[in-house]
């Protein structure tokens, strides 16, 4: 028997229903999008989206197009872990992108060898210092630092001047940026060492964004941490007067998430093997996105990592969907843009249906 | 002395022009259940405020257990052991029922700091236990509060006062949105306090409900302590005279 009654007034309670969580919505639509490219695929270019259709490898599935979904949104997931608790909490985060791209210039350029082909590194910043050919430590810790010491500001302006989250991480934003480009005056930077180039090897990404979520997802689900995330992007007053503190617990939220950028952008440069002033524009973007998608709620208490995680998949679906239905890559970032704003008119509708209910 | 848990001794609270609270003198001893009546405006809310540390009075002195206090915050109030239910409700609507239970104060399995390993499991059983001692029904612990009704959000928040109150409870209207069986439970749990000696402040616009629980009672009007009267002296349309101002008390006797 599903119905128990019992409760206030011998209320009926269902408990078959009431459990049904959230994720599996999300699980649903990544099904039904995969089904949707297999069907178009079948149609129009009469191939298959993710079985195996070639004679010469003995697989069920296409192995090389489930790498590449999970590959490409592996480095952007790492961001959405951080953006996730941090929008749980109530927040945005919109400088990851920005704090990629300074911390991928600034560890990197701790991270050069010092010969390339027999002659001294052209690119290397700090050759004259001889600061090459370091263990791999140093340039992880220094991105690490990079990475917390933008997530310390961004908290700090958040829960002490009150100015709004938005505010302070658009400011972070532009000046990140600013310093990836002045670190070396716009030159790239190339020629890591090899233990550096091996945290991005091969499916390296993909075993960091994954050990990273399930680190996560036991954090937000059974830390006092996890629970003062959702009770603060919940109900913020109520969690002050409960005597949790909110200011700490927000520069905290904040560290972490550029803690997570700064392990992207570590991954994502030693993955490129070089580091560019440009690298990881619009990453924050992409990643409020997958978190969004996964059914983390933008006005904050809602969500978890593993929608998350499922967001991102969808994400990466999309996206080599397009690119197998072999759509022009300019109709791919308009269908980005379009995505990112359904599934913010998602999370107001989940909302408008949920106050309605009462 | 060290009979009286509360005293306020010329309490003053000004917004702007307009006074609130004028000069309240107010005793409460210990295993005491007062009853604070009064129109809508009439300062009852103002009162409570000043003594939760929600608000900073304008002037005058507030004793707490014996010395002299100054909130700066609710959180201070509440560490000197002030329990108070207020009328929007201070819960986390996206938590269930133990998260809210001990918000703020959560059990820990292994500490490691802000990143402790929450007792899960011993949360929820102290909640059943919370619940089944104030006889609050609730169908499920672990769906949010979101989801609750009205009555059921309320029982929550006077089980959690009830669960942590040490020296001193403050229920402002608690049951003024509730139905009847809900009224009666939450009637319940003041009169448990009651039997274990805890003090209350009751404020309400119940006058059987009053009647029920407190022994003495509070009438304020237009900001000022009008009457203070043992239950066993009053009754209701003595009350309600007061609280419509058709009659008055001699101050000096509200002082006792």
């Amino acid at each position: 028997m599903a119905q128990t009654t019992f409760g206030v007034g011998g209320l009926t309670y269902d408990h078959s229903k009431r459990h049904m969580p959230q994720e599996l919505n999300v699980l649903i639509a990544l099904v039904l999008i995969i089904a949707a490219f297999e069907l178009l695929g079948r149609i129009l270019i009469g191939d298959s989206f993710l079985l195996n259709t070639r004679d010469n490898v003995d697989t069920i599935f296409n192995q090389a197009r489930l790498q590449i979904i999970i590959l490409q949104v592996s480095i952007v997931g790492i961001i959405a872990i951080g953006i996730t608790q941090v929008i749980i909490s109530g927040g945005i985060d919109l400088s990851a992108g920005s704090v990629v791209g300074a911390t991928a210039m600034i560890a990197m350029s701790f991270a050069q060898v010092a010969m390339v082909n027999g002659n001294p590194n052209p690119k290397a910043v700090f050759l004259e210092q001889g600061w090459v050919d370091l263990p791999v430590i140093v340039p992880v810790i220094v991105g690490l630092g990079c990475g917390l010491l933008a997530g310390l500001i961004n908290g700090s302006l958040i829960a002490y001047t009150k100015i709004p989250p938005f505010i302070a991480t658009l400011g972070m934003m532009v000046t990140a940026r600013g310093v990836a480009k002045w670190w070396t005056k716009g030159e790239p930077i190339s020629f890591p060492t090899e233990s550096f180039a091996g945290i991005g090897k091969g499916l390296m990404p993909v075993v960091i964004f994954l050990a990273l979520a399930v680190l996560f997802h036991l954090m937000l689900k059974y830390t006092l941490y996890g629970k003062r995330c959702y009770a603060i992007g919940s109900n913020e007053e109520a969690a002050r007067m409960s005597g949790i503190n909110v200011e700490r617990h927000k520069v905290l939220v904040y560290s972490i998430a550029g803690l997570l950028a700064a392990v992207a952008a570590i991954v994502l440069s030693s993955k490129n093997l070089t580091a560019q002033a440009g690298m990881g524009v619009m990453y924050e973007l992409d990643a409020i996105a997958m978190a969004v998608i996964g059914g983390v709620s933008l006005s904050g208490g809602r969500g978890s990592i593993i929608g998350t995680v499922l967001g991102s998949l969808i994400f990466g679906v999309i996206i080599s969907g397009f690119t197998f239905l072999k759509l022009d890559a300019y109709y791919q970032e308009m269908v980005k843009g379009a995505i990112i704003v359904g599934a913010v008119v998602l999370d107001v509708w989940r909302q408008r249906r949920r106050s309605s209910r009462g | 002395m060290s009979d009286i848990v509360l005293k306020t001794e010329g309490l003053t609270k000004h917004y702007g022009g307009v006074h609130a609270l004028v000069d309240a003198n107010f005793e409460l001893r210990r295993g005491e259940h007062v009853a604070i009546m009064g129109d809508n405006g009439a300062g009852k809310s103002t009162f409570v405020r000043q003594i939760t540390g929600v608000e900073r009075r304008t002037s005058g002195k507030v004793w707490f257990d014996g010395q002299e206090v100054d909130f700066a915050g609710p959180l201070h109030a509440r560490e000197a052991g002030i329990e108070a239910v207020f009328q929007n409700l201070a819960l986390a609507d996206d938590l269930d029922v133990p998260s809210n239970l001990f918000l703020g104060r959560e059990k820990i399995l292994f500490n490691l700091g802000p990143f402790s390993i929450l007792d899960r499991k011993g949360m929820r059983q102290a909640t059943e236990a919370a619940l089944k001692r104030t006889a609050v029904k609730i169908p499920n612990l672990g769906s949010t509060i979101r989801n609750m009704s009205g009555g059921q959000r309320q029982c929550v928040a006077i089980a959690r006062t009830a669960t942590f109150a040490s020296k001193l409870i403050i229920m402002d209207e608690p049951t003024a949105a509730l139905g009847v069986q809900e009224t009666a439970q939450v009637e319940n749990i003041v009169r448990t306090l009651k039997d274990n000696g805890e003090p209350l402040i009751l404020i309400s616009h119940n006058m059987r409900q009053v009647f029920d629980l407190v022994d003495r009672i509070v009438v304020f009007r237009r900001g000022r302590i009008v009457a203070n009267l043992r239950k066993e002296e009053t009754d209701g349309q003595d009350v309600v005279a007061y609280i419509t101002g058709a009659k008055t008390q001699n101050m000096a006797a509200a002082a006792l």
